[in-house]
């Protein structure tokens, strides 16, 4: 479902990304993991569209789709769900009311009806639910004054609420604690299924015990530079990326 | 094209030429001749049936007016108007609309649509000629009859209430007492030059007595907006809440006004007896003019309020988007101990629009308080000037401000400035100002649009949520009216 290949990108000139390859396929969860400033960010941002980026080479289809030729929100609607290693605030935007107008934009670019405020509070009341959340959340506005795990939750509510086909999760595990861990863990578990990816960086082994990725690849430099099963996350943990580096080279 | 010329122009291509002095026939009473001097106030004060009072005091304001110059100190420019080149006096019914919607500029009727406003509205709105209207005249003149018996009835309510609501006209004949004891008091005739100007040659404008202790049965909005669609140059308002008295005023229309008068000078006074609360608020949409600026209108007003009663409040919330140039500054004075002015305002530019606007509180009884909530939103090339004053007098121990002053800029080509003017004579008084000034930042574009928004949507979310403080002081209808208007007049400002 999605297929990157060659992909290079830079940022004010300065090359990032070197020619990645990698392919989810439909119903798969990748783990990418990677030293700090390798471009797993730079890689989240340049599938979902974010124009600071200049790609310089390669290709990307998601669905047999020009995913690059598209615009962020276009996207958003075939799908793709970017869960921010730095979630933006919007002061004086409510959650539920930002919340209401992505998802019936999003209803909207295919087709279905609109959701109502009534009918849209019930699903976000639930889903808050689920997934432990205090209901204030709702009310407050978007990531203002809240805490940093708080932060990643919202993101995770978000994705369960808009409901992606593929979702990128950059660091979502970054700044939770235990139990914020298992609920995001549970939130994308309860999402998985044959109509859904998940891209998932990180930098710990831990998330990848709740959320069992199917592939993990390494990426550093700017390329991918191994990929294997689970077990591989064990191994950087063992060896760290410098020593796998080293033996890899 | 200078103001006065093009004003010149729209008049002239609407009358016969070879227009003669004096009102002898039918149709001749329809313009006064251009200019300003001594007979043309004495034509409008007979014409409306005046008092002997209110003639010198119109001649008075002039002989002042005479003495000024235009102000120039707002950072607004505009080509120097010629007040002798205009009309001072039109009866009604003089403006002949386009005959039909097809003659109406496509970009009103787009906006108008956008705002969802009925289609029968749409026209009277654009000012269509009502017995053209396609579809027969019968649709038009049920729109007028309707609002006519709506009128009628709320008139009636208020009568029960004992709350006078009228024209000012109707005022100065009706209750002469009422008029000339407050007339001029709030904004002297020698106030500035268009306060001056405003009191020679005022016709039209609403006047409102709420009775002691009596609290308004309803948002005189509502019967405004039926009522007042068409808007008059030079208007004049005074609004007077007895003691414990309370009302809701709600002026203008989130639809676009268009005008053959490019120059508006409305003076508005407020005055509050002991206890009582007026809430003043508006919402105009002054058409801007084109992406140049052209054709725009200018709008020099002012507005103040005497809370002069103690405990009593006065409270101006406004919404402004229209205007080419807008000149502006709703203001309290606050005698009564206690008392309390607050000042809630969303001002937008875009494109080549200018507007200088803010408000002035002055501090005269003991723990007045106040609050200036300022909003300004630039895009294109437009300029947003927020000029605010707070002056606290010896005598107000324990007065308090607080101002909170915010501007956003969207785009790269726009500018926004701050000038507060503070004035403290009281060391007990407490004066606080923030400001800031932020742009919507790429990242939270970025984020809108990532979870699906497209970029006006997403400027929409932020712009609304930038002014929700000022926006939940509107009446619940007209807020959610604004913040359509919003997105309207924001369109185009991104991409
Ligand atoms: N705006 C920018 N200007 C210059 N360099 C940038 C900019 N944004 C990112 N970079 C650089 O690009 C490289 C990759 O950054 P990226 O954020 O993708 O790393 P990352 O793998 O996500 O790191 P981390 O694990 O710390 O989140 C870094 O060296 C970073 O400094
Ligand atoms: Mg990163």
């Amino acid at each position: 479902m999605l297929e990157i290949r060659g992909l290079s990108a830079a940022i004010e000139d300065k090359p990032i990304l070197q020619g990645i390859d990698l392919t989810v396929p439909q119903g798969e969860v990748h783990a990418i993991m990677g030293p700090n400033g390798s471009g797993k960010s730079t890689l989240a941002y340049v599938l979902s569209g974010r124009d600071d980026y200049a790609v310089t080479a390669g290709s990307v289809t998601f669905d047999g789709r020009d995913l690059l030729a598209m615009a962020p929100e276009e996207r958003a609607a075939a799908g793709l769900f970017l869960a921010f290693q730095y979630p933006v605030e919007l002061p004086g935007v409510g959650n539920a009311n930002f919340l209401r107008t992505a998802l019936n934009a999003l209803r909207r670019s295919r087709g279905d009806s609109e959701l109502d405020a009534v009918q849209f509070l019930r699903l976000a009341r639930a889903e808050t639910k689920r997934l432990a959340m205090p209901e204030d959340m709702l009310r407050r506005n978007v990531n203002v004054g809240f805490s940093g795990g708080e932060k990643k939750r919202n993101e995770v509510l978000q994705m369960a609420i808009l409901r992606p086909r593929l979702a990128i999760l950059d660091e979502t595990d970054s700044g939770l604690d235990i139990d914020a861990l298992r609920i995001v863990a549970d939130g994308v578990n309860a999402l998985r299924g044959p109509d859904f990816s998940a891209l998932v960086i990180t930098h710990y082994q831990r998330l990848l015990e709740y959320i069992v990725p199917d592939r993990v690849h390494v990426l550093a430099g700017g390329r991918i530079v191994r990929s294997g099963g689970p077990e591989l996350a064990h191994e950087l943990e063992a060896k760290g990326y410098a020593g796998m580096l080293t033996e890899a080279a | 094209m200078s103001a006065a010329t093009q004003t010149l122009d729209t008049v002239q291509s609407v009358t016969q030429s070879g227009y003669k002095w004096g009102w002898e026939t039918e149709i001749e009473m329809d313009l006064a001749p251009k200019g300003l001097n001594e007979d043309i106030i004495r034509l409008i004060s007979s014409r409306k049936e005046e008092p002997a009072w209110l003639l010198e005091w119109r001649l008075k304001a002039f002989a002042g007016w005479q003495q000024m110059t235009e102000p120039h100190w707002a950072r607004v420019e505009h080509a120097p108007i010629d007040y002798q080149d205009l009309h001072y006096y039109a009866a009604p019914k003089r403006k002949p609309g386009p005959k039909s919607l097809d003659e109406v500029d496509p970009e009103l009727l787009r906006t108008y649509e956008k705002l969802g406003i009925p289609l029968k509205e749409r026209a009277i709105l654009a000012g269509v000629d009502p017995a053209s209207i396609e579809g027969g005249s019968q649709v038009a003149v049920d729109a007028v009859f309707d609002s006519v018996s709506v009128a009628t009835t709320f008139r009636e309510t208020l009568k029960k209430a004992g709350v006078i609501f009228c024209p000012i006209s109707e005022a100065v004949r009706d209750h002469p007492e009422l008029v000339q004891q407050y007339l001029g008091t709030v904004v002297p005739t020698s106030d500035n030059f268009f306060a001056a100007l405003n009191s020679a040659v005022f016709t039209d404008g609403s006047f409102v007595y709420v009775p002691k202790g009596v609290r308004c049965p309803m948002e005189l909005s509502t019967y405004f907006r039926i009522n007042a669609r068409s808007t008059g140059q030079f208007e004049r308002t005074l609004i007077i809440a007895d003691a414990g008295a309370y009302v809701s005023y709600l002026e203008g229309c989130t639809a676009p006004m268009r005008d053959e008068n490019q120059l508006h000078a409305a003076v508005v006074e407020l005055v509050t007896h002991d206890d009582a609360q007026i809430k003043y608020s508006t919402v105009q949409n002054w058409y801007p003019g084109d992406a140049e600026g052209r054709g725009g209108i200018y709008n020099f007003v002012t507005k103040r309020g005497a809370c002069r009663g103690a405990r009593s409040k006065i409270s101006w919330t406004q919404v402004e988007t229209g205007s080419a140039i807008t000149w502006k500054y709703p203001s309290c004075v606050l005698h009564g101990d206690d008392s309390v002015g607050e000042f809630y305002s969303v001002a937008v530019t875009n494109n080549r629009q200018q507007a200088d606007t803010g408000t002035k509180m002055v501090h005269i009884g003991k723990r007045t308080k106040s609050t200036i909530v300022s909003k300004g939103i630039s895009a294109g090339r437009s300029n947003n000037t927020y000029r605010g004053l707070v002056r606290v007098l010896p005598q107000a121990a324990g007065a308090r401000n607080h101002t909170q002053c915010d501007s956003l800029l969207i785009g790269d080509c726009c500018g926004a400035h701050t000038v507060p003017y503070i004035e403290s004579r009281n060391p007990t008084a407490k004066v606080e100002h923030e400001a800031t000034t932020s742009k919507i930042a790429d990242d939270q574009m970025f984020y809108c649009r990532q979870r699906g928004l497209t970029e006006e949507d997403a400027v929409n979310l932020i712009v609304n949520g930038f002014c929700k403080e000022v926006l939940k002081e509107l009446p619940m209808e007209f807020a959610v009216e604004a913040q359509k208007l919003l997105a309207v007049s924001l369109e185009g400002s991104v991409g």
